[in-house]
């Protein structure tokens, strides 16, 4: 999500490794270039101002000059600082402290994801919390806006609440929360119209459902893409209902998500869950140390190991750790492996959380990166005997073009495939002897065989 | 709504929008030394409108060029500034226009998600309509719930007959039937809606380019313009956006919505000078009449709050 930040600030920070002490003239320019980077990003500009102005007066002085490599030194200064400036170490959980029917409101402009992160929310609080949702739209301003979130309520598996056509926002909310009281729901997702900040009328609509409901959360919902306008959005939001929590949507896109530093900024209120994709369980925490960490280029792992645990089948995945200890890892176990990959989402987004996985992402394009070659791979395996998956090495011209014919693929694919089972094989072997602290200081450059793409 | 309510609703709009520009502007420049000083600000003051880096940087150098070390006031500054940023935007200021001997002008909406295509293509029906046109929409947006009743709405506000299919079903091949019927009933345009997408989804980009395949199938000179809409709320990665939706699909010009807004979409200047790409339309509100010709002149004394 922060790419291109990240590449920023490394080139900055080469530079200063290059040199030996490093004196404020240093500081200045490379601060000068943090300053444009930031702005890149879509920081707002005041934003920028304080940050650098806070990084400048812990990076000129002892700390920096006394230390043995300044341009690490400030490297972690920016780090601290832009933890910080993110809302401090770990995530904030939605709150729902409060008597149920805990009341949830969504509010945000038009078109920045509310609806769907309401239905995302939904499944969330379903699944992870066992809790019993009540979806509501009082969105009566967009045409079928009620209509959506009453099908996303269904793929989520969760209820909504009935759609009565001529009742205004407010006299819906009520509906919902009577509802929910009768039929003992512990939690109500209240989906509001997309407003402007400088819509006065609705912005006063919105003020009213809050007093009549009391929300627990406010959460205002803002696209990572947004530009400077993300200051007034948060100030005119923050007045009018006062908000508890920020989702930023839109997070799996390749925008710098600048917005984050200033929404936090203004509003004070954390940053509590990022949309990650269209799928309804595509919604995460937010972790300022991780999103902090990926700007600096030092990938997001636990963040992987998360999404990881969360979708791989754990007796499976012991079954593959063994069967990889023991070197018995055969083509069978691949295609296991291809399946629980394909389960986690693309691979760019996976590849995104690993460190020195940037350039890696930057050299194979992200053309190739696609989760359809992996359902592909998983077909050409399938096409295969069980004698050729436990010993691929028997797999020549005839049984190739056999394999190619069955699984409506070519030659050079099953031939693909074949090395990539011998270059992850060659990795796996590597793995065992890095361990996992090798693993995690070296990233996953330590994997790689020399010179060859990784898919 | 008249054209002189509407020009006042814009232009109060746009003005709201600039305010802190404008205010901002008055502080730095009132009766002052135009120095390095002032020079920085006021291109601190073009980056807050989202202009960018870059672009802030190349005006304020052309500022420097003319005007270093003078006295100026706050009113010369903006009308100043208002006619380089209208300089720029001039030659992309063109509207759509619909080849009637086509029959159909097939024309694909695109964007990301959010942005607003499905409101602008029934702003566009609404509009064509008027001029005597007869347009036909296509519901291609088949994975976001109730994306196509929403567009069934706008056709029941306009007029427009509404080609849809079943949820999660094949755009391509509703485009393909869509163009079929447009072609049968001798409709003059159609408007063919599809679904968000990031420009990093690669699979996601190859569906768009697949949806120009078919078409181009009864068609070859199909679609004939690629709408891009963008929300001006959107921050520098529009570049992007434009960058590879226009690699993938050809775009031929932009939607610019969400005007109306505190959002100054100021990033619409940079993209005229990196990508000179015709600006057909704005969005400034929800109704049907919300769409308006991009005026360059206009948007920038806007911009700049005169």
């Amino acid at each position: 999500m922060f790419e291109g930040l990240t590449g920023k600030l490394s080139g900055v920070f080469d530079k200063l490794r290059q040199r030996g002490a490093l004196n404020e003239t240093d500081v200045t320019e490379a601060l000068r270039e943090v300053r444009l980077a930031l702005l890149d990003a879509d920081v707002a500009l005041d934003v920028v101002r304080d940050f650098i102005a806070k990084v400048r007066e812990r990076a000129v002085g002892q700390e920096v000059l006394a230390s043995v490599s300044p341009g690490q030194q400030v490297v972690k200064i920016v780090h601290d600082v832009l933890i910080e400036a993110l809302g401090g170490a770990g995530a904030v959980p939605v709150n729902l402290a409060a008597a149920a029917p805990v009341p949830i409101l969504m509010v945000g402009l038009q078109g920045s994801g509310k609806t769907t992160t309401a239905g995302k929310l939904g499944m969330r609080l379903a699944k992870r919390d066992r809790k019993k949702v009540l979806l509501a739209s009082l969105d009566t301003q967009r045409p079928a806006a009620q209509l959506q979130l009453q099908q996303l309520a269904e793929r989520a598996g969760v209820t909504s609440l009935p759609i009565i056509m001529g009742q205004t926002p407010l006299q819906i909310a009520e509906r919902a929360m009577d509802t929910a009281r009768r039929e003992v729901f512990d939690v109500v997702i209240l989906d509001t119209a997309g407003r402007l900040s400088i819509d006065m009328a609705l912005m006063s609509e919105v003020a009213a459902i809050r007093r009549a409901t009391s929300p627990a959360e406010t959460l205002l919902v803002i696209d990572a893409m947004t530009g400077q306008d993300a200051v007034n959005t948060a100030k005119a939001f923050n007045d009018a209902v006062g908000v508890t929590g920020i989702v930023m949507t839109r997070m799996d896109g390749d925008a710098r998500g600048g917005a984050a530093l200033s929404m936090r900024a203004i509003t004070g209120a954390p940053i509590k869950l990022v949309g990650t994709g269209e799928k309804l369980d595509a919604l995460e925490e937010f972790h300022p140390e991780r999103v902090a960490g990926r700007i600096l280029g030092m990938g997001d792992v636990v963040g992987l190991v998360e999404r990881a645990a969360e979708t791989i089948d754990e007796a499976e995945a012991e079954k593959l750790a063994r069967k990889m200890a023991k070197g018995t890892f055969d083509l069978d176990d691949y295609a296991s492996q291809l399946r629980q990959i394909s389960k986690m989402g693309s691979i760019s987004s996976i590849l995104g959380m690993l460190p020195g996985a940037e350039k890696i992402k930057a050299q194979i394009g992200d053309k190739n990166l696609d989760t359809k070659v992996l359902k592909r791979q998983a077909a050409i395996i399938s096409s295969m005997t069980p004698k050729e998956r436990k010993l691929p090495d028997i797999i020549k011209a005839s049984r190739k073009k056999r394999i190619a014919a069955g699984s409506g693929t070519t030659v050079q694919e099953i031939n693909k495939l074949l090395k990539q089972f011998e270059d992850m094989s060659t990795m796996m072997k590597r793995m065992n002897k890095l361990g996992q602290k090798g693993l995690m200081r070296q990233g996953l450059s330590a994997l790689m065989p020399q010179g060859r793409r990784p898919f | 709504m008249a054209l002189g309510a509407f020009f006042s609703r814009l232009k109060q709009g746009l003005a709201r929008s600039t305010e802190k520009l404008a205010s901002g502007i008055t502080a730095v420049f009132t009766r002052r030394k135009l120095d390095d000083a002032a020079l920085e600000e006021l291109e601190d003051l073009l980056i807050a409108a989202d202009l960018g880096t870059a672009v802030a940087r190349s005006i304020i150098a052309s500022f420097r060029r003319t005007r270093f070390g003078k006295e100026v006031t706050d009113d010369e500054i903006k009308q100043a500034l208002a006619h380089e940023i209208a300089t720029i935007l001039a030659p992309v200021a063109r509207p759509l226009v619909i080849e009637r001997a086509l029959k159909p002008h097939v024309v694909l909406v695109v964007g990301v998600n959010g942005t607003g295509k499905t409101t602008t293509i029934g702003k566009l029906a609404q509009s064509y309509g008027e001029q005597g046109l007869r347009a036909m929409l296509v519901a291609g947006d088949t994975f976001r719930a109730a994306a196509v009743e929403q567009l069934q709405v706008w056709g029941q506000r306009t007029g427009a007959p509404v080609i849809a299919g079943q949820a999660e079903g094949d755009a391509a091949g509703l485009a393909f039937d869509g163009l079929a019927r447009a072609k049968a009933e001798g409709m003059d345009l159609l408007l063919v809606d599809t679904a968000g997408r990031l420009h990093n989804k690669a699979a996601l980009m190859e569906e768009l380019r697949k949806i120009i395949r078919v078409l181009r199938k009864q068609d070859p000179t199909a679609p004939h313009s690629v709408l891009l809409v963008l929300d001006a709320t959107t921050g520098q990665n529009a570049v992007q956006q434009v960058r590879v939706f226009k690699e993938m699909v050809d775009v031929t010009g932009l939607v610019v919505t969400k005007l109306d807004g505190s959002a100054r979409g100021g990033i619409v200047v940079a993209l005229a000078e990196e990508f000179a790409i015709p600006v057909h339309a704005v969005g400034v509100g929800e109704q049907a009449g919300d769409l308006r010709p991009f005026d360059p002149a206009e948007f920038a004394r806007g911009l700049m709050g005169i």
